[in-house]
């Protein structure tokens, strides 16, 4: 037995240091893979052996959504459309709420005042809810793409004050005595001082309302149809019209949209501060 | 807050005699809270002296020393400064992170607004006085304790300054790294010729850098004592062990416990 067992044992470390990084790569998607695989399985099943084939319209099985909306390019084209100009208004809502969020942020630090200022305002902005303002958005701003850029600011403006405020108040007391020690200025302190200090933390605030930007695009499309239509408009078109294949496939590719804007922020603060942050090197 | 310090910035010279570069003259410091950091405080510092300051924690000598930088004002009494050319040692090495061990060298000197050329000569030197040239692009986070620090003082000693204030720059390091500190703290003194003005709790290392010590009591602080070290200036740390340094050593901690 141990003769049997003896060539096994010698081989095995030539054998791992050749295969360890493809082993590693397999073990680690293994988990994630089964758990698609039996998501998708539990779609299936409700699918063919829940829903009876005159209600199989409610969940149509992945296979028709992926042949009959996603990959038939009459139905995917509009949607694609639809997501660039979803995408457009995230974009300039989220560029919106960055310039007044770190502004309002710069001067709630630079000012007590300010702070108690803008500070109701801006939990007001977090606690009420989004849905609830929409009428009054409608009747101020009309049904366009205007109110749609309208609610993806409001509602991604908190996280990116709360953190670029959080980011300059944590700055060490020390560094800023050193540069009243070397009689900067004003605009001196902020550029070299306070906003690469604050950078790791206003990305964080960024990559949280990137998030929610996206959220407030789609509300916006639905509520505010006028104009292009946006994707959150096509979603309740395709309810209203009963178009199941072709609701599953936007909100798939939806959420596609959201994870790939949520990536490229959390890959934008590995690359602006991941080098000497440490939250940025996730 | 930070415009009012900005505002007291430039602490009067009016008070100088002929070679003295720190006068602290009847210093009362009573904060907002009600406590009194300092009471009766009068100390001057000769142009190149190196003078170490001693006392139990809460006895205010760092707020000596922060009156001293102009970063805080006192309530009663006057501080003054010979010189605008003054550099503060942190307690921690209070580096930016982001930037490499050349560029937080050179932070001063750009605030300074130096010409670039004698930017780069100074920064180099500095970098190569506290041994760190082959760091020089590395960031903070590479670095030792005991190496940050000496990037802190590095950066004091590119703006070459007449006056360092240092504010017990060695309390977070190991032994070994203090001892080397000293080292070349001392070195550096001996080759630059500024005036030093050193907040520590160790009394062996006030003994071992200063020509005159500085003992005080704890809250109020005043000053119990004043004790010569009366040592040669190129000591090296062999001179822990001499009859003198340690007699100086118990004369200044005899002061401190109170049996002067």
């Amino acid at each position: 037995m141990a003769s049997t067992t003896l060539p096994a044992v010698k081989t095995a470390p030539e054998a791992t240091s050749a295969k360890r990084p493809r082993a590693a790569w397999a073990r680690r998607a293994f988990v994630p893979s089964l758990s698609i695989v039996l998501g998708l399985a539990a779609w299936y099943f409700v699918s063919y052996a829940l829903l009876t084939p005159d209600r199989r319209f409610l969940l149509p099985p992945a296979h028709e959504v992926l042949t009959r909306a996603l990959l038939d390019p009459e139905h995917v084209r509009p949607m694609l459309e639809a997501l660039a100009v979803t995408a457009r208004i995230t974009a300039l809502g989220l560029t919106v709420a960055t310039l007044i969020g770190v502004l309002a942020g710069i001067l709630m630090s630079r000012s007590r005042v300010v702070e108690q200022v803008v500070f109701p305002y801006a939990v007001m902005l977090q606690v009420v809810p989004v849905l609830a303002l929409v009428p009054l958005i409608g009747i101020w701003f009309g049904y366009g793409s205007f109110s749609r850029t309208v609610v993806c600011v409001i509602i991604a403006l908190f996280p990116i004050i709360t953190n670029t405020h959080f980011g300059m108040r944590s700055i060490d007391r020390s560094l800023h005595e050193l540069f009243t020690l070397g009689r900067a200025s004003g605009p001196r302190r902020l550029l070299s001082l306070e906003l690469p200090a604050a950078l790791p933390s206003i990305l964080t605030g960024l990559r949280i309302a990137s998030g929610q930007a996206v959220v407030g695009a789609i509300i916006g499309d639905m509520f505010f149809a006028q104009g292009e239509p946006g994707i959150g408009t096509l979603l309740a078109a395709y309810q209203a019209t009963l178009r199941s294949h072709d609701l599953v496939a936007a909100i798939f590719l939806a959420s596609l949209f959201g994870v790939a804007v949520f990536s490229l922020f959390a890959l934008t603060s590995r690359l602006a501060v991941g080098r000497w942050h440490s939250s940025g090197a996730r | 807050m930070r415009a009012l310090i900005d505002t007291m910035q430039g602490v009067d010279a009016g008070h100088l005699l002929h070679g003295q570069q720190i006068s602290v003259d009847r210093v009362r410091m009573r904060y907002a809270t009600g406590t009194t950091a300092l009471e009766d405080v009068t100390l001057s510092v000769a142009r190149g002296e190196f003078v170490a300051i001693v006392g139990p924690s809460g006895c205010g000598k760092s707020t000596l020393l922060r009156l001293a930088a102009g970063l805080e004002r006192p309530t009663a009494g006057s501080v003054a400064l010979g010189t605008s050319s003054a550099a503060f040692i942190f307690q921690d090495p209070t580096l930016l992170p982001w930037r490499s061990v050349r560029k937080n060298v050179a932070l001063l000197t750009q605030l300074a607004k130096l010409p670039k050329d004698e930017r780069e000569r100074r920064v180099d030197a500095a970098v190569e006085a506290v041994g760190l040239t082959a760091f020089a692009k590395q960031l903070p986070r590479a670095l030792s304790g005991g190496m940050r620090m000496r990037v802190s003082l590095a950066r004091a000693l590119a703006l070459e300054p007449e006056v360092m204030l240092l504010d017990e720059p060695f309390g977070a390091l190991d032994e070994l790294t203090r001892d080397e500190m000293q080292s070349q703290l001392l070195e550096l003194h001996r080759r630059a010729e500024f005036t030093a003005m050193l907040v520590t709790h160790s009394v062996s290392e006030a003994v071992y850098l200063a020509d005159r010590v500085v003992v005080m009591s704890a809250r109020p602080g005043r000053i119990s004592g004043v004790v010569e070290v009366g040592l040669p200036r190129d000591r090296d740390a062999a001179i822990r062990f001499d009859p003198r340094f340690v007699a100086r050593v118990s004369e200044v901690s005899a002061l401190l416990h109170g049996r002067g």
